[in-house]
């Protein structure tokens, strides 16, 4: 029999478009497993000659996912091209508030709804079932609180940004508006429901996963870097800080590394087989240089959380590895869940901090022609980079984007996975396939930058022989 | 008389992909008591709850593919797999509404053809805006209810 290779396209529940193909040989092993990421060129050429102020607005064109993230890392930029080195309390402050919002309403959609189906039912399950609205069949009050999770971190965001499309409430060198009295009252009453069910979410993710460690301790896994921004103390903060990388023990590689340095310490490297690029730290090298981001890795290279019941969790998070890096892909689900509580707790601080009611916000300083910028979105660290001539137009823009730095972790996932679940076996199933999808779904990877109109097919698996010819396809949707 | 929801999504940043909210734009505008208007870049799950407030919904999103200048179909709560991203498909959207939150909520969607999509540009291409005016026209005629399948000429 001849060499076979399944496609599957694109990834299912998640972003954008996404292929994964899977080489068999004719005893059905898995030669090679690999994420194919089709990726929307052009952006930092769109924003070249643009006006510095509007590139906060226009890099939320990127994305229909996490729109706010690149609002807000390009907003830091700008800060830098102005020189407003220190915002406003009530700038930085209504900027955080955004930035919880939005991390908390995508963390709460991404377990209730794109990662618990396969949590809840198991990754074999009938995918008839094993989806968001079997949930709901079966689960009612867990995907209640999802969408009503989501719903809260959406009005945040409105609040703050101004509206839900092209929100335009950070600007360079601080902000808009602030939160008015009748706004902050109309999002303090639910803060507590919030915490409680971020809590329990939490204790599903942490149950989920010490419960079935066995299963999920080598699955998808390897030993990796981990890389994120800490505060000057080395504790976790999501907004701004410093960038630190920690390898797979727990050595630290990189520390309180300022975002403008990043280009003497982080390269891409172009694969010739993938749209997307694969960042790594120089000093390493491009084989063991690379790391993964998100919620997971920033955990691993976080000192501590500075609200205290994610901090408990963090710690108790930590004691498995005995306070080492842990490696198991599987527990993006827990740090998440703990980044999930750490939003709630930021948001509920933030509503109770008069400094949201300050008419101070705007800063300036001495005029810069190059600002580099990071932010830890929901999916991992994100960096914006600029250049701005003397007319104010952007001569020079360079992004690098999360789901880019867990390029080659995603791809080590799928390839394990395919090999522990999929070689040699006889049939491949629907089931089997899912498990590979699960491992990618543990990075909550962003492959945006596709528009989503009617028409567009949901997912299509191929069967391709070595010489090319398709034997089987699937569809599904 | 009950109310209606106009819900466009697509990301107007995307050329065509912005007729949808841009739709939900022109019916904010017209004020029509009992007809409320929201936009975003792509349907989600918390859509449900929003929806299941309502006695009518009507799904505006941009067609590739579709009818000239739109189509316009009723759709029944639909429990599938199709997920293909945080976009969430608008049968799903019903199927939560009614599910979750008990309600008797009749959804419509109109699909308006456009054509250009793989672009960072935020306007729309010159014949998606006349099926936009057609759209529109059409939803402005029968408003503050929602329009009969069979009542207009498309070819949806």
């Amino acid at each position: 029999m001849a060499d076979k290779r399944i496609h599957i396209h694109p990834v299912t529940r998640v972003e954008g478009h996404g292929k994964v193909s899977i080489d068999l040989d004719e005893d059905n092993n898995v030669k090679q497993a690999r994420l194919h990421v089709v990726e929307f060129r052009g952006f930092e050429r769109f924003i070249q000659g643009r006006p510095y102020w509007e590139v906060p607005v226009l890099v939320q064109r990127l994305c229909g996912i996490c729109p706010v993230s690149h609002h807000l890392c390009a907003a830091k930029a700008m800060d830098g091209i102005v020189g407003a080195t220190t915002l406003t309390p009530t700038a930085e402050k209504m900027r955080r508030l955004m930035h919880y919002g939005q991390t908390f309403q995508s963390h709460a959609l991404h377990f209730f709804h794109l990662s618990s189906p396969d949590i809840l039912f198991g990754f074999d399950a009938d995918p008839a079932i094993r989806n968001v609205l079997g949930v709901a069949q079966e689960y009612p009050e867990l995907a209640v609180q999802g969408i009503t999770m989501r719903a809260y971190g959406q009005e945040i965001i409105r609040l703050t940004a101004g509206k839900k499309i092209h929100g335009t409430g950070a600007i360079p060198g601080g902000i808009n508006k602030n939160l008015s009295i009748a706004e902050r009252d109309s999002l303090l009453p639910d803060i507590e429901q919030m915490l409680e069910w971020s809590r329990s979410a939490l204790q599903i993710a942490k149950d989920y996963t010490v419960e079935n460690l066995e299963m999920l301790a080598p699955f998808g896994s390897f030993d990796s870097n981990h890389a994120g921004i800490v505060d000057a103390n080395g504790g976790m903060d999501l907004y701004d800080g410093k960038f630190r990388v920690r390898d797979a023990a727990g050595n630290t590689l990189l520390d309180q590394m300022d975002p403008s340095d990043y280009v003497e310490h982080i390269a891409e490297e172009v694969r010739p087989w993938s749209y997307m690029k694969f960042p790594f730290l120089k000093a390493v090298g491009p084989a063991d240089g690379w790391y993964r981001v998100g919620p997971l890795a920033r955990v691993n290279v976080s000192d501590s959380i500075d609200t205290p019941e994610a901090e408990a969790a963090r710690a108790e998070f930590m004691s498995v590895t005995d306070g080492k890096p842990n490696n198991i892909s599987m527990a993006y689900h827990w740090t998440r869940m703990i980044e999930l509580l750490h939003s709630c707790e930021k948001i509920k601080e933030l509503l109770n901090d008069p400094d949201l009611q300050g008419t101070d916000l705007v800063v300036k300083g001495e005029r810069r022609e190059e600002s580099v910028a990071v932010i830890e979105a929901p999916r991992g660290s994100l960096w914006h980079h600029y250049r701005v001539n003397d007319r104010d137009e952007v001569v020079m823009a360079n992004l690098i984007v999360s789901t880019t730095q867990n390029n080659e972790p995603m791809n080590r996932a799928v390839a394990k996975v395919a090999q522990d679940y999929i070689s040699g076996v006889p049939e491949i199933t629907e089931g089997l396939l899912n498990h590979v999808e699960v491992a990618i779904r543990a990075y909550d990877p962003c492959l945006s930058c596709a528009t989503h109109a009617l028409g567009q097919m949901p997912l299509t698996v191929e069967l391709i022989d070595a010489a090319g010819n398709v034997i089987e396809t699937r569809h599904k949707g | 008389m009950g109310t209606v929801l106009v819900l466009g999504y697509g990301n107007p940043g995307r050329l065509d992909d912005g007729l949808g909210p841009a739709l939900a734009e022109r019916v904010a505008a017209l004020a029509v008591p009992g007809v409320e208007a929201d936009a975003n870049y792509q349907l989600s799950v918390e859509d449900a709850a929003l929806v299941a407030e309502h006695d009518a919904v009507v799904f505006a999103d941009a067609s590739v593919s579709g009818a000239e200048p739109f189509s316009y179909t009723e759709l029944e709560a639909e429990d599938g797999t199709s997920f293909t991203s945080h976009h969430v498909d608008p049968r799903q959207v019903l199927y939560l509404a009614q599910t979750l939150f008990k309600s008797r909520v009749r959804g419509f969607l109109l699909g308006i053809r456009g054509y250009e999509f793989n672009e960072f540009d935020e306007r729309l291409s010159a014949q998606a805006r006349q099926n936009l005016d057609a759209a529109a026209a059409f939803l402005e005629q029968h408003l503050p209810t929602v329009p009969p399948v069979d009542g207009v000429g498309t070819t949806g």
